[in-house]
């Protein structure tokens, strides 16, 4: 019952983050309707293998939408033109037969590419790092059912806490703004008691680590929460800049 | 550590008392470091999963000076992320007669009695706190309307204890450790090497000193020097080439140490996992898995009548097309006390049984997990509220929406229970080299339940190597910081360049994939869910094959001192190829079946698993002797001071 397709793929080749790139284009035959988009480039690279060029370079681990390492850029979408999944999450049954295919990486100030479509998304880290966490050790913890959490607000933490951290939100936005990302994690711990007592200092420190590292302003054109994979809300950034005022407001 | 060299057994120090007194007394005896030698001490954790970055993060906040590699951009996508069910706890908060006990006793059982009873009683005493600390890390886990956690149950207990956050615990956990790893980060007493991965050990007068990586974004070979290395780098399931674990979930930092001296315990132990998606084809590059907490509701059946199962198969007939009359819930059937939920290796081994019988759909290599009845108990609401995000999964992957049509399902490798050997410290063979999570063998014997390998990767890394590693530093007070320039390191960093050009300087023919494929079938043919004697020698010669094969005809473009990552995958096949003998090996010896190793001579007349007490009630430890040489087995007997040893009985 396996269905095939010829394509056609036209993909961002790039020596490094200073060279030039450009486009080139490959023809692929034969490739399973059944196959995830990543697999179909597997597909590629053993054919360039077989050619003895060098295989296109991209990102990816769990293959199976959950460790936001993929990050392609497919017909002007990041994750492709499918809906709330991620790039290996893509079947190559949303491609019709001769299609030609535009495969790009991430495009952002933010976000330079180490190679062909391997982006450094390496600032997501420092933003944590600048407070995305609750402050406290190992041990020493009162009981897990000491302070009991209404189910709803649960259960929005957890909407928030679903960001897997690809960075599509950053490569969907014309701003090259990173506030849905830093939005999502302040949400999170925001809503919760636990994260409740630093939520100021953490917004403040978050957002002035994502001004530094060159991300742009937000605009409110919700690209990001269209592209997102995981379907993170916009009222996550209404409630960052609830909470960075308030904590302004205080200084 | 001790070896006594004419009876060849090592003991696991584990400390004398009551089974419940010994991790109490261990903590009140050992060795501590005072805060400020802490400074003056480094450690390198290797790996940022569950058990890597819980453990990096701990030792920083205790002050010691840690530095943690991954081969990912960021530790946030170690592959411990990917996890779906949940982590089990003592908690008792179903008042359903939980207790520490009881999770000992389900997991010494469902392991087949092959793990070490100190170990796991350890691992359910420490399972509490890592509830409490998640949830202070801001980890949503689910909650009922009062507000106080819920829980859900999972295969081979009978009482509700696990936790979880929706279908994406481990992912949750996860994010809660980095963010403790990344608070350090922020501190200073942890620095962070992403894209690095680890590619010898330096060991110094007997003890581990350091590790040589290769920088995947410029191929360079770097030296860092420690007191201590922590090896948390998870699995070896990708030997299989298909596997549920993450396309660079690799066993080379594993292979390495025991190269070095490490002994490697049980490599045999693979746990199949029995709801993942079936194969689509040759292109497939990965198996996913549907967590098993789906078994709490779903139910799994095949036709009763094998032309019912081959005209599905030819596609004339639906699966929704067969009365309720001509279904057999074959796992329902067979072990009616634990129905849908027996332990993963018996379910897998019950689905491998009906579709070699004929019984199989799809493509004859799958089973059916129906939530039909679910939806009519529940309502559909409520089962897209358990398992919405598996369901818009499973649609995107198979094009079928399983509210509508059964899941089709069938068995895949997903975990190693088998790994470094350590000891009750988590210390390997090697002084100062220790081993976390995935990667050491210690907790879950010849087969892990489900939601326990959280457990143990987050027991590991916040609650027991911070403590039992200070044991070993304390000693280390007065070693100044180790220079990378000695000739250990010199030594080793030329020997991993010496490798890199060997292996780019074949020149050959076949790609690395095509290998790890060839390396895969046989893995899966004759190691996989069923084995025999005649199969494993067979399997062992093959392996043999693929390792000329490799070494003479393989094909890598580009330049070592490069990113390259055709390089990456040839470096870890490399290794996987000699993991996979060793696995084949093991399972040869091990005349017996148990847990996820079933030898097809050994076996029930009802077809269970049938162990040999008396002959194999061991740990197999293997000591690497040098290439091409046969490694020396030595056992750790196990002696059950607690448990009476018995027959696995799920009926």
């Amino acid at each position: 019952m396996e269905k095939t397709i010829n394509i056609s793929l036209k993909i961002w080749r790039q020596r490094g983050p200073k060279a030039r790139g450009a486009f080139e284009t490959y023809k692929l035959d034969g490739v399973s309707t059944d196959s995830s988009f990543l697999e179909m480039l597997d597909q590629l690279n053993e054919q360039l293998v077989a050619e003895g060029k060098e295989p296109v370079v991209f990102d990816h681990d769990c293959r199976e939408g959950i460790c936001g390492m993929c990050s392609l850029y497919i017909n002007g979408h990041p994750h492709g033109p499918d809906e709330d999944i991620t790039t290996c999450q893509l079947h190559m049954r949303k491609f019709k037969d001769g299609e030609t295919i535009t495969v790009e990486p991430w495009r952002s100030h933010g976000f330079p590419v180490i190679r062909d479509l391997m982006v450094d998304r390496s600032a997501f880290d420092k933003i944590i790092q600048a407070g995305g966490y609750v402050s406290v050790n190992t041990g020493g913890i009162p009981d897990a059912n000491a302070i009991p959490i209404p189910k709803p607000v649960a259960d929005m933490s957890m909407d928030a806490a679903a960001c897997i951290g690809c960075g599509a939100c950053v490569a969907a936005c014309k701003n090259g703004s990173a506030m849905l990302f830093v939005a999502a994690k302040v949400s999170q711990l925001a809503l919760l008691p636990q994260g409740k007592v630093e939520a100021a200092r953490r917004a403040k420190a978050m957002v002035q680590k994502m001004d530094d590292l060159g991300f742009g302003n937000c605009t409110n054109t919700g690209a990001c929460e269209a592209e997102c994979p995981k379907n993170i809300s916009i009222t996550n950034i209404a409630r960052l800049n609830r909470e960075f005022l308030s904590a302004k407001i205080k200084d | 550590m001790s070896t006594d060299k004419n009876t060849k057994t090592i003991v696991a120090k584990v400390p004398e008392g009551a089974l419940s007194e010994k991790w109490s007394n261990y903590k009140a005896h050992q060795k501590l470091v005072n805060p400020s030698n802490k400074r003056r001490l480094d450690v390198i954790v290797v790996g940022t999963g569950l058990a890597g970055a819980s453990a990096a993060a701990s030792l920083g906040e205790l002050g010691f000076n840690v530095l943690n590699f991954c081969i990912q951009d960021s530790p946030r996508r170690a592959h411990s992320i990917a996890a779906q069910g949940g982590i089990n706890a003592a908690k008792n908060y179903q008042n359903d007669g939980d207790s520490v006990y009881r999770l000992f006793y389900d997991t010494i059982k469902g392991g087949d009695y092959r793990a070490r009873e100190a170990n796991v009683y350890r691992l359910a005493e420490v399972s509490n706190s890592i509830i409490d600390q998640c949830v202070a890390q801001g980890v949503p886990f689910a909650r009922e309307y009062g507000g106080l956690l819920d829980n859900r149950s999972f295969g081979g207990a009978q009482v509700s204890r696990t936790f979880y956050a929706r279908g994406q615990t481990g992912q949750q956990l996860l994010l809660g450790a980095y963010s403790a790893l990344s608070r350090q980060v922020h501190k200073g007493s942890v620095k962070l090497y992403t894209r690095r991965e680890m590619l010898d050990l330096v060991v110094v007068d007997g003890k581990a000193r350091g590790i040589i990586v290769r920088n995947l974004t410029t191929g360079k070979i770097e030296r860092y020097s420690a007191h201590a290395v922590v090896i948390g780098t998870g699995g070896y399931g990708n030997a299989f080439f298909l596997s549920t674990n993450a396309m660079g979930s690799n066993g080379s930092a594993a292979w390495q140490i025991y190269k070095k001296g490490a002994y490697f315990a049980n490599p045999c132990y693979a746990q199949i996992h029995p709801t993942c998606i079936p194969v689509h084809g040759e292109s497939q590059s990965k198996l996913t898995l549907m967590s098993e907490s789906l078994r709490n509701d779903g139910r799994i059946w095949v036709p009763k009548k094998k032309e019912d199962a081959q005209a599905i198969r030819e596609g004339k007939l639906k699966p929704t097309e067969i009365a309720e009359e001509d279904r057999d819930y074959y796992l329902e059937r067979r072990y009616p006390a634990f129905g849908n939920l027996v332990p993963r290796d018996v379910a897998s081994r019950a689905a491998k049984e009906r579709c070699d019988a004929g019984y199989g759909v799809g493509s004859g290599l799958a089973v059916y997990l129906d939530f039909k009845d679910a939806i009519e108990r529940l309502g559909k609401d409520v089962v897209e509220a358990r398992y919405g995000n598996l369901f818009q999964m499973y649609e995107k992957i198979v094009d079928e929406n399983p509210y509508e049509t059964p899941m089709m399902i069938y068995p895949a490798i997903h975990y190693t229970m088998g790994g470094v050997w350590v000891d009750y410290e988590l210390q390997t063979s090697i002084p100062g080299l220790y081993c976390i999570g995935e990667a050491n063998f210690s907790d879950h014997g010849a087969n892990r339940l489900g939601a326990s390998a959280l457990m143990q990767g987050l027991a590991d890394g916040y609650f027991v190597l911070p403590y039992t590693i200070q044991n070993y530093l304390a000693d280390e007070i007065r070693t100044p910081r180790i220079s990378t320039d000695i000739p250990e390191f010199v030594d080793a960093e030329r020997k991993i360049s010496e490798r890199v050009e060997r292996l780019m300087s074949v020149k050959g023919k076949r790609s690395v994939d095509s290998l790890h494929k060839q390396l895969g079938h046989v893995m899966w043919d004759f190691v996989g869910m069923g084995r025999n004697k005649q199969g494993l020698l067979k399997a062992i010669d093959d392996i043999k094959k693929v390792k000329k094969e490799f070494w003479s005809n393989v094909f890598i473009p580009g330049e070592g001192l490069d990113l390259n990552t055709e390089l990456e995958k040839a470096l870890r096949l490399a290794d996987f190829i000699e993991i996979g003998e060793l696995m084949a090996r093991d399972a040869l010896h091990r005349e017996e079946s148990c847990g996820g190793h079933f030898r097809e001579e050994f076996q029930t007349p009802e077809g269970e698993a049938l162990r040999h007490d008396d002959k194999f009630n061991y740990v197999a430890c293997w000591k690497y002797l040098g290439e091409d040489k046969e490694p020396e087995m030595i056992k750790e007997e196990l002696n059950y001071e607690f448990v009476q040893v018995q027959q696995r009985n799920y009926k």
